[in-house]
C-alpha cells in the first residue's frame, strides 16, 4: 500500500513537471511598464562592483546605474529586485521582473528560455589573482609555476594547454584562496570579474595582490527580456538602448566609474558602433 | 598509436563512449601523469608506514615511559581522526604557519600527502605489529635473552621474522586500504588518479566513462599489490608453525 502511495506521489510530481509551464498570457511589457509608471529590474546585490549594498543598505553598482538609465529613458520610476543565478530566469518568465541585469552569461542553453539582448553589454574572462611581488607580466610567465584553480572550471584545460602552468585545483574558492595566501601557488586563475570584485572590496588581506594579466577567453554577458518579447517592442527597445550604450561610451564611462579594469570587449564594441 | 587513436574515435562516433584518454594527447598525458603520481604516492606511503610501524612497536617496548606515552598518543591521534581531516589540517593549518623559504612553504602538497598518509597508516601498522609480537610465545624471547642476545638482536633476529609471518594478512589489509586512501590527496590538489580523472571529466563531460576507467585502474593497481603480498606470504610460510 505504501509503495503504491509512493508511486502515486512520484507520478503526480512528474506530471506536475510535465504540465508545469503554464501558457501565460503575454502582454506588451513596454505598455505594462508605462501604465504602472515603474520599471522592475532583477539585479545582483552581492557582486561588487556590479550590484552590491553600500554601507547604508542601498543598492549600488554598475548594473544599477544601467537599470536606472533604462528607467530614465522610459521616463518611469524604478524598482530593483535582488536576484540570484538560480531564480532570475524564473522571475523573468513569471513576469515578476521586466528585465534582468545581473552579471548573467549569455549561452545557447539560456537562449532557449529567455531573450538575450544583443549586443552584449560586457564580457567576463579569465585572469589571475597574484601577489604583487610575484611580478607576473604575461600569461607565459605562468609556465611550470604552481597556480591555484577551482576544480571543474571551464578554462582550466585551455590555460594548461596554452601556458603550461602546474595547476593546483581545489574544491572551492576558500581553499584556493587559502592556498594562495599561504604561498602554495604564485596565483589563482579565475573569472576576472570575481578577482576585480575581491580586490575592489578593499579587504586588507588582498592589499598586496593584483590582477596582472590581460583578461582572456571572454564569455559575453547579456541583459535579458522575456523570450516572447525578444523581437517585440520591449526587446527592440532594449536592443536600441544596448547599441547606444556602446556607441556613446556609457558603458566605458561606467566601467571607469566603478573601478573595473578596462575590458578589451567594451573598447572594441565602442569602436565598432562609432565607426 | 594512430590505430589506437582511430579506435577510440570510432568508439565515440559509433557508440558514444567518449574515452578522450585514448585519442587526446593532452588528456592521455594527464592521465598517465596521474597514474604515476598514484603509484609513487602509494609506494612511498607503504615504505614509510611500515618503517613507522616497526619504529613504533620498538618504542612501545622501550623502558622510558615518556617514549611509550608518545607512541600511545601518536596512535590515538592518527587512528581516531579521519585521514581527509588530517590532510586538510596538515596542509592548511600546519603548512600555513610554517616559516617560508624563498617566499614559499617548505613542504609542498605531495610531501604533505606522503607524510600524513604514512603516519595515518603507520598508526595502524604499529598495532598490527604489536599483535604479531604478542602472538609470539614469550618463552621465545626469554630463551634468546638467556643466550645473551641484546634487546635489538632479539627484536630483529628472533621476533621480527616471526612477527612478519604472523601479521602479514593484517598488514596486507592495511596497505590495500592505504593505496585506496591515496585518492584523498585529491583534496589538497595532488595530481593523482582521482584528481586528473575529475579534471578530464569536467573538461570533456565524460563522467561515466572516466568513472569506469578509474575503477578498473584501481582494481589493477590494488591487484598488483595483493598479488605481490600473497606471494611474499607464501614464500615466508613456516610449515607447521602455529599448529
Amino acid at each position: 500500500m505504501n509503495r503504491r502511495l509512493f508511486l502515486g506521489a512520484a507520478l503526480a510530481v512528474l506530471a506536475a513537471f510535465a504540465i508545469g509551464a503554464p501558457a501565460e498570457a503575454q502582454q506588451n511589457t513596454l505598455e505594462k511598464i508605462k501604465q504602472r509608471g515603474k520599471l522592475i529590474v532583477g539585479v545582483k546585490n552581492d557582486y561588487k562592483p556590479w550590484g552590491f549594498l553600500d554601507p547604508s543598505g542601498a543598492l549600488k553598482g554598475m548594473e544599477i546605474d544601467m537599470a536606472e538609465d533604462v528607467a530614465k529613458r522610459l521616463g518611469v520610476g524604478i524598482e530593483l529586485v535582488p536576484v540570484v543565478a538560480s531564480n532570475r530566469q524564473e522571475f523573468l518568465q513569471q513576469g515578476k521582473i521586466d528585465l534582468i541585469i545581473a552579471t548573467m552569461g549569455d549561452n545557447p542553453k539560456r537562449r532557449e528560455v529567455i531573450g538575450m539582448i544583443e549586443p552584449n553589454y560586457y564580457a567576463g574572462g579569465t585572469n589571475v589573482l597574484a601577489p604583487k611581488k610575484a611580478g607576473l607580466k604575461k600569461w607565459a610567465d605562468l609556465k611550470g609555476k604552481k597556480v591555484c584553480a577551482i576544480q571543474g572550471a571551464y578554462y582550466n584545460k585551455r590555460v594548461q594547454e596554452l601556458y603550461g602552468p602546474d595547476l593546483q585545483a581545489f574544491a572551492g574558492i576558500p581553499e584556493a584562496l587559502t592556498a594562495l595566501g599561504a604561498g602554495n601557488c604564485v596565483g589563482f586563475v579565475y573569472d576576472n570579474t570575481f578577482i576585480e570584485s575581491t580586490l575592489a572590496a578593499g579587504d586588507a588581506k588582498w592589499k598586496d595582490y593584483e590582477m596582472p594579466l590581460v583578461t582572456e577567453d571572454e564569455q559575453p554577458w547579456a541583459v535579458a527580456v522575456p523570450l516572447p518579447e525578444l523581437n517585440g517592442p520591449w526587446g527592440e527597445f532594449m536592443k536600441k538602448v544596448s547599441v547606444e550604450w556602446h556607441k556613446n561610451g556609457t558603458l566605458l564611462a561606467l566601467e571607469k566609474k566603478w573601478g573595473i579594469k578596462q575590458s578589451p570587449f567594451l573598447a572594441e564594441m565602442n569602436k565598432k558602433y562609432k565607426g | 598509436m594512430d590505430t589506437v587513436a582511430a579506435f577510440f574515435k570510432w568508439l565515440k562516433a559509433a557508440h558514444g563512449i567518449n574515452l578522450t584518454i585514448g585519442y587526446d594527447a593532452f588528456d592521455r598525458a594527464r592521465f598517465l601523469g596521474g597514474l604515476l603520481a598514484t603509484v609513487e604516492l602509494s609506494a612511498l606511503c607503504i615504505l614509510f608506514s611500515v618503517a613507522i610501524g616497526l619504529a613504533g612497536v620498538w618504542l612501545q617496548g622501550a623502558r622510558n615511559k615518556w617514549l611509550r606515552g608518545a607512541v600511545y598518543w601518536y596512535i590515538q591521534f592518527f587512528r581516531n581522526t579521519p585521514p581527509l581531516v588530517q590532510l586538510y589540517f596538515f596542509y592548511f593549518a600546519v603548512g600555513g604557519v610554517l616559516p617560508r623559504i624563498d617566499g614559499g612553504p617548505p613542504i609542498g602538497n605531495f610531501a604533505w600527502a606522503v607524510i600524513t598518509l604514512s603516519f595515518f597508516a603507520g598508526a595502524f601498522n604499529v598495532e598490527i605489529f604489536r599483535s604479531g609480537i604478542e602472538a609470539v610465545p614469550r618463552t621465545m624471547g626469554e630463551a634468546a635473552e638467556a643466550l645473551g642476545l641484546t634487546r635489538a638482536k632479539i627484536f630483529f633476529l628472533i621476533l621480527l621474522p616471526l612477527v612478519f609471518r604472523i601479521c602479514l594478512p593484517a598488514l596486507n589489509n592495511n596497505l590495500v586500504n592505504l593505496v585506496k586512501t591515496t585518492t584523498l590527496a585529491y583534496a589538497i590538489a595532488v595530481p593523482e588518479l582521482l584528481y586528473v580523472a575529475a579534471q578530464i571529466w569536467s573538461d570533456e563531460n565524460n563522467v561515466r566513462e572516466m568513472m569506469n576507467v578509474l575503477l578498473v585502474t584501481y582494481v589493477a593497481i590494488v591487484g598488483v599489490l595483493v598479488h605481490a603480498m600473497s606471494r611474499w606470504e607464501r614464500a615466508m610460510r613456516l610449515p607447521g608453525f602455529g599448529q
